[in-house]
């Protein structure tokens, strides 16, 4: 398990962290939401061991970071790219070897990864001669050749295409299945609720959320239903709003205003035949950008 | 720490093989010693051509005082068919005569109004060639009239040629050749130069393509930036004196087959000379390559290639943490440009100082202290080594090129360590100078 305790960084007079505390469970994956500039690239390098924090620590299995630690951290950096005129071969082995493996543990694992891919007939093709998603994989392998305990992925899905989007999911999943735990940063809400367990929500250096994404959900208490009607019978009180409309359908959208669902539902039932009825959970987007604006962003 | 200087190990193999394997590397290594002997093959190969292509050029003379009597050469004949100017004149209009030497009625002692007459303009060395002959005439004939016999002026002519050697510590001489001298100290400086240059070069784009990729992000996870940065310096260093001593095998191999066929070839040359007089007197210079040979012979190598990859090291640690610095600093190539001010005015006063003072004088006060700054010593210093540097000189030089790398590195280390981390933000001195003093 890796937690993060009373963790502060400033650069100068620029506060990157104030006090964060984080738990991030064996084995699951975790979100780190937050807008640019809200901290998260900081603790990433901290975890990584890239920057020093002024105080607080990061615990990774019930032991302050050390330099050995290195070993069970995989980063996958929001930028990336590999050395463009070396081969898969070398490049793959030399990030392996920096990590820390033998050269025979490293031989061993690379070649276990090309043969998964399908690529092994790559092996002696510089980067530059790959297409783009070809480095990608390579890029992902050289994040996780020396299977790391924690993995810490900066905006994964940016810049991949739709399959190897989908690769990269399975990758993930597989990963956790096996027992590693996941750090994902990102601010895209869709991959969040797709493969997230948990998130924290980091905004000018300090956490202002964090939770299971269900736990997180059901705090936010839906405020509206959505509900559709086959025909319209009569105008509508002010406070409802169609969403759409189509022949044979009107999707509208209802404030609950302190009704309980119930109430709202004799009511709607004055209007016309109801096809649907349910309540609306707000999507972790809305949930994010409320609460960035709550704590007071532009 | 034993893990991490394992992985600066890895860096270094990484830097050196990554471009020791490229073909650019192996066609400039193997190439670069092959070019200048060929280009200087080529030119003596046209030159001989030339020589053997030309075609006799007949000079017609008109002499009025009848005094002078032109020996011909093998390049040049002379004749005297016709006494008037303009009949001379036509002839080389008609394309018979190469040129017309007018030698009008003159005074000896003050020869005056000689001219020469030609469709183009003759080249510098037949009016040499001319001017020298007839001076010989018109001296000649002034000490044959103040009633010297000519037999006795063929005596008293000499050549002369003045052998330079410089007196060692121990006492030795050593023949010395201040041309050879200049053309080592020359040579070994602008190497020097372009060597800081060009790997200096790759230190700051190898810096910012893992900047860019932020590739430096995963290495300083496992290393410190300063492991990093040190272990790319001296990776791409390695692959520097790996090309450095490439030359130097290359280089002597070669120049002793080309000796080798050259010391064959001397005998005939001199054969050449003794079957005419006339070439032997107008060239004195017979042993000239004989002598640059001995002067050479003469030149402490050892002591060269030491000193020179000294401070080929020297200056290249000193001059690469700072290139590592700006590389850093930067997120392109193209923002490297302004940064690139404080290490190319040193490096260019350096080199325009080798020129303008080591190498014309390298034991005034400029060159000394040109040689003993470590901004420029590395060049300056190498323009004077073949001329001999007391010890102490050296010794300072030597020592505070030691130190001046160490504190480049201990500056750049601090803007690296910052910089590689840094995006998105055009630097400039301001901040890198904030770099610089924050501590963590």
């Amino acid at each position: 398990m890796l937690e993060i305790r009373q963790l502060n960084k400033t650069y100068g007079s620029h506060r990157a962290l104030t006090d964060l505390n984080l738990q991030v469970p064996e084995a699951g994956i975790f979100g780190l939401l937050g807008p640019n500039g809200a901290g998260k690239t900081t603790l990433i390098r901290i975890i990584n061991q890239i920057i020093e924090q002024d105080s607080g620590e990061v615990i990774l299995d019930g032991q302050a970071l050390s330099a050995e630690a290195i070993r069970k951290i995989g980063y996958l950096p929001e930028e990336r790219g590999l050395y463009k005129k070396m081969g898969v071969w070398d490049q793959l082995i030399y990030f392996a070897r920096i990590k820390g493996l033998t050269s025979t543990e490293a031989k061993q694992r690379v070649n276990h990864w090309l043969e998964k891919f399908e690529i092994a007939s790559w092996k002696n093709k510089k980067i530059e001669d790959l297409s783009k998603g070809m480095a990608q994989k390579i890029q992902f392998i050289s994040t996780v050749i020396h299977a790391p305990r924690v993995l810490i992925l900066d905006e994964p899905f940016s810049g991949f295409d739709p399959v190897n989007a989908a690769l990269l999911k399975n990758e993930i999943l597989e990963l956790k299945k096996a027992g590693t735990t996941i750090l994902l940063s990102t601010h895209r809400m869709e991959s969040v609720e797709l493969l997230c367990d948990q998130v924290a929500m980091i905004h000018k250096s300090r956490k202002i959320l964090d939770g299971s994404i269900r736990e997180i959900k059901s705090r936010f208490r839906p405020l509206e239903i959505s509900a559709s009607l086959s025909q319209l019978s009569q105008e509508l009180p002010a406070a409802w709003k169609i969403e759409a409309s189509e022949e044979g359908k009107v999707d509208l959208l209802l404030p609950l205003n302190g009704q309980s669902p119930n109430q709202l539902l004799r009511e709607l039932m004055n209007f016309g035949e109801v096809i649907s009825f349910q309540e609306r959970f707000p999507s972790m987007e809305e949930i994010f950008i409320q609460q960035v604006n709550a704590s007071g962003h532009a | 720490m034993q893990v991490d200087m394992h992985k600066v190990l890895l860096v270094i193999q990484r830097e050196y093989l990554a471009r020791v394997k490229k073909k650019s590397f192996l066609i400039a290594t193997l190439l670069t010693p092959l070019i200048f002997p060929a280009i200087m093959a080529v030119f003596v190969w046209i030159a001989v051509e030339e020589k053997e292509n030309q075609s006799l050029r007949v000079i017609e003379v008109v002499d009025e005082t009848g005094l002078f009597f032109m020996e011909s050469s093998d390049q040049y004949a002379f004749s005297s068919s016709v006494t008037n100017l303009e009949e001379a004149k036509a002839l080389v209009s008609e394309g018979e005569r190469y040129g017309v030497l007018y030698l009008p009625k003159m005074e000896l002692s003050d020869p005056k109004g000689i001219q020469f007459y030609g469709l183009e303009n003759p080249s510098t060395s037949l009016i040499g060639y001319l001017e020298a002959a007839l001076k010989r005439k018109i001296e000649d004939q002034r000490l044959y009239s103040k009633g010297i016999d000519p037999k006795v002026l063929k005596e008293i002519r000499t050549e002369v040629t003045v052998q330079s050697l410089t007196l060692g510590d121990a006492g030795e001489e050593k023949i010395t050749d201040a041309t050879v001298n200049y053309a080592l100290g020359f040579l070994s400086g602008i190497l020097i130069y372009l060597f800081i240059f060009i790997y200096g070069n790759q230190i700051m784009q190898g810096v910012i393509e893992e900047k860019s990729t932020r590739i430096v992000e995963i290495l300083v996870s496992s290393l410190r930036p300063f492991q990093l940065m040190m272990g790319k310096i001296v990776g791409i260093g390695a692959v520097g004196l790996t090309q450095f001593l490439i030359w130097v095998l290359l280089i002597s191999t070669l120049s002793t087959l080309v000796m080798g066929v050259l010391g064959m070839q001397m005998p005939q040359q001199q054969a050449m000379e003794m079957t005419n007089p006339e070439l032997m007197a107008a060239t004195p210079d017979t042993g000239e390559f004989g002598a640059i040979l001995q002067v050479i012979d003469g030149i402490d190598f050892v002591s060269l290639v030491s000193a020179f990859v000294f401070y080929f090291l020297g200056g290249y640690l000193l001059y690469g943490a700072l290139f590592a610095a700006v590389g850093a600093a930067v997120d392109a190539p193209s923002d490297a440009q302004q940064f690139m001010f404080p290490i190319t005015i040193p490096l260019l006063v350096g080199y325009m100082g080798l020129f303008v003072f080591v190498l014309q004088d390298p034991s005034s006060s400029t060159s000394f202290w040109l040689s003993i700054v470590p901004l420029t010593s590395p060049i300056a210093m190498m323009g004077r080594i073949s001329y001999g540097v007391p010890f102490w000189e050296l010794a300072l030089s030597m020592g505070l090129l030691v130190l001046g790398f160490l504190g480049t590195t201990w500056l750049a280390a601090k803007i690296y360590r910052i910089g590689i981390l840094m995006h998105g933000t055009k630097p400039s001195y301001k901040t890198m100078w904030r770099w610089l003093r924050s501590s963590s």
